[in-house]
């Protein structure tokens, strides 16, 4: 963002609703990043995002009712993998926002938020395939797209494609 | 009434002969029965298998197993350059690509903070629209097959036809356009253009109406639709789900309203919901009348986009084009209203390549079909048909 321009108003409403949580959570949340594309903030203290999600959900201000997508991703750099939430309060008080949550890259797990909301149950199962993430209490954790038995998780950087599948050649 | 003698385990099967019944068998085993549907099956829509567990012909359970269809897209956008992915857009939601590269390309433009030329705006709009007749028409169409009606289907890709026809005009190809490029569009529409789409909504406005009467006039289509597989409105936040899947249960929110993009606040449109004088609000009817009456709101639209549409004199659609498509480092998620609800793009850049670090798409089937589960105990197999049909799901843009 260019410096002097104004903040949006959808910006400046997600940081409202972060100072809701931060006020509630404190350290267990980073700082916000008010960027115009995705605003975003991460949560530290992994633990607790159950705890923080409910509080998300339910609490008067904020209402967030709807996950519109939960995204895995891969940072290499760190030697982590992670998940970025996008949450919305639809048709209720209209904010949004985005949360990111990171892990160890072998062998991570996160708290699992199918119990608040059914889109993560699919979701998490995708990133559990394509990232390997475990998802501590998800009642169904397994592979989504890719055969069960299908080797390795495709979106991690470092992939390498296994080199037959039940006699099949695989890589071309 | 005579006596009959069940005594045993489990059921009996009788039959009736000269105003007797007689046991045909008895002790029959009542146990669960799997039944496996798909992934070659008609009425599943493409290559998805439900695995039911059923109770004579209710259902108790039926588990949906995707991923014959997957076909990496995420793990190809992070090979190839920013336009590149475009092509690759057109085939997640193969029956509305018009719309899908629509949002692909609002995402990466947010990214690059770009500047749109407002004609482009209105051919985006324009070309997503009709495509999104189109898909409703199959939509609507093959729903009407799952149930047992044939003529819908034969009228709805009769009309079909003539939209693919001028979106091929427009874009060169058929289903899969790589027309809306990062920044403007492939090429300007042919010069005839906004007069043959006019003569289109004049012939196929009436035809709506027709076809609705064939349908919802239609006693057996009512009574495999109405009152099935209900979903609370509640329920459906909480499950994701969106488009014409979320407004059949009643809750009045539409992107291109709530949230608008592009030229919609420009527009003047009503969001399709049901009234609940004629279907339950949340079962299949429902869904399939939101889908009815969007197709007559798509037509309003496109009428108000060629009224508006400002001309073409020294107009040049690749004129805001980058030469180099290489965003600054950060996030973007970002999302647009297809005929089957949201499709979002989640698009991570670093800064220094002209490759995404990561581009996810969130589909809307896929989150619609994660109800299956929910939706379907409890319900006779034959429903269970009318329940994917009115999901309208397209496994391309399911399994990825």
């Amino acid at each position: 963002m260019e410096e002097g321009k104004a903040v949006s108003q959808s910006v400046q409403e997600s940081a409202a609703a972060y100072r809701v949580i931060q006020e509630q959570f404190g350290a267990a949340v980073s700082a916000f990043d008010a960027n115009e594309t995705m605003p975003f903030f991460e949560v530290v203290a992994t633990g607790r995002w159950v705890e923080i999600a409910l509080f998300m959900r339910d609490h008067a201000k904020l209402k967030f009712n709807s996950m519109a997508c939960l995204t895995g991703a891969d940072y290499p750099a760190e030697n982590k993998v992670g998940i970025i939430c996008n949450f919305e309060s639809l048709a209720l008080l209209g904010h949004k926002v985005a949360v990111k949550l990171k892990c160890d890259r072998t062998g991570g797990s996160l708290p699992s938020l199918s119990c608040l909301w059914h889109t993560a149950n699919w979701h998490e199962r995708e990133v559990f395939d394509l990232f390997g993430i475990t998802f501590t209490g998800h009642p169904d954790l397994r592979r989504i797209l890719c055969p069960d038995d299908w080797e390795g998780h495709p979106l991690l950087k470092d992939y390498k494609v296994q080199q037959s599948y039940h006699g099949i050649k695989v890589p071309y | 009434m005579q006596e009959l003698d069940t005594v045993g385990q489990g059921s009996v099967r009788v039959t009736r002969k000269s105003d007797k019944l007689v046991i045909l068998e008895k002790d029959l085993a009542t146990e669960q029965m799997v039944l496996a549907m798909g992934p070659q099956h008609p009425s599943t829509h493409g290559v998805l298998k439900l695995e039911c567990l059923t109770d004579g012909e209710v259902i108790t359970e039926a588990i949906p197993c995707l991923g014959y269809l997957h076909r990496c897209f995420e793990k190809c956008c992070e090979n190839v350059d920013y336009p590149a992915i475009v092509p690759y857009t057109d085939r997640l939601d193969y029956l509305s690509g018009m719309n899908s590269e629509f949002a692909y390309a609002m995402a990466v433009e947010k990214l690059l903070d770009l500047e749109i030329p407002r004609r482009v705006e209105f051919i985006r709009v324009l070309v997503a629209e009709l495509n999104r007749i189109a898909s409703h028409l199959v939509a609507i169409g093959t729903y009407g097959i799952d149930l047992g009606a044939f003529t819908p289907f034969l009228f709805c890709f009769r009309d079909r036809e003539i939209i693919l026809g001028l979106l091929e005009w427009a874009s060169g190809a058929r289903m899969l356009y790589n027309y809306i490029w990062i920044g403007g569009l492939a090429n300007d529409v042919p010069t005839d253009f906004s007069k043959r789409v006019r003569e289109f909504v004049n012939y196929f406005r009436p035809k709506t109406v027709e076809l609705q009467n064939l349908l919802t006039g239609n006693e057996i289509f009512l009574k495999r639709t109405y009152g099935i597989g209900i979903m609370p409105a509640e329920v459906a936040i909480n499950y994701g789900w969106s488009g014409p899947m979320r407004r059949g249960s009643g809750v009045k929110w539409d992107l291109r309203r709530n949230d608008p993009y592009s030229i919609y606040p420009e527009l003047d449109f009503n969001v399709a919901v049901p009234d609940g004088k004629n279907s339950v609000i949340g079962d299949c009817l429902s869904r399939h009348l939101v889908r009815a009456l969007e197709m007559e709101e798509s037509l309003k639209i496109i009428e108000q986009c060629l009224d508006k549409m400002p001309s073409s004199e020294g107009f040049n659609s690749r004129s805001a084009i980058p030469k180099r498509i290489r965003p600054k480092a950060g996030e973007v998620y970002s999302r647009a209203e297809n005929p089957r609800g949201e499709l979002g793009f989640y698009i991570e850049s670093d800064g220094k390549s002209t490759k995404p670090v990561r581009c996810k798409a969130r589909s809307s089937c896929f989150v619609n079909l994660s109800a299956m589960k929910d939706l379907s105990k409890g319900q006779l197999i034959p429903d269970l048909v009318a329940i994917i049909g009115s999901i309208d799901i397209v496994l391309g843009e399911v399994d990825r």
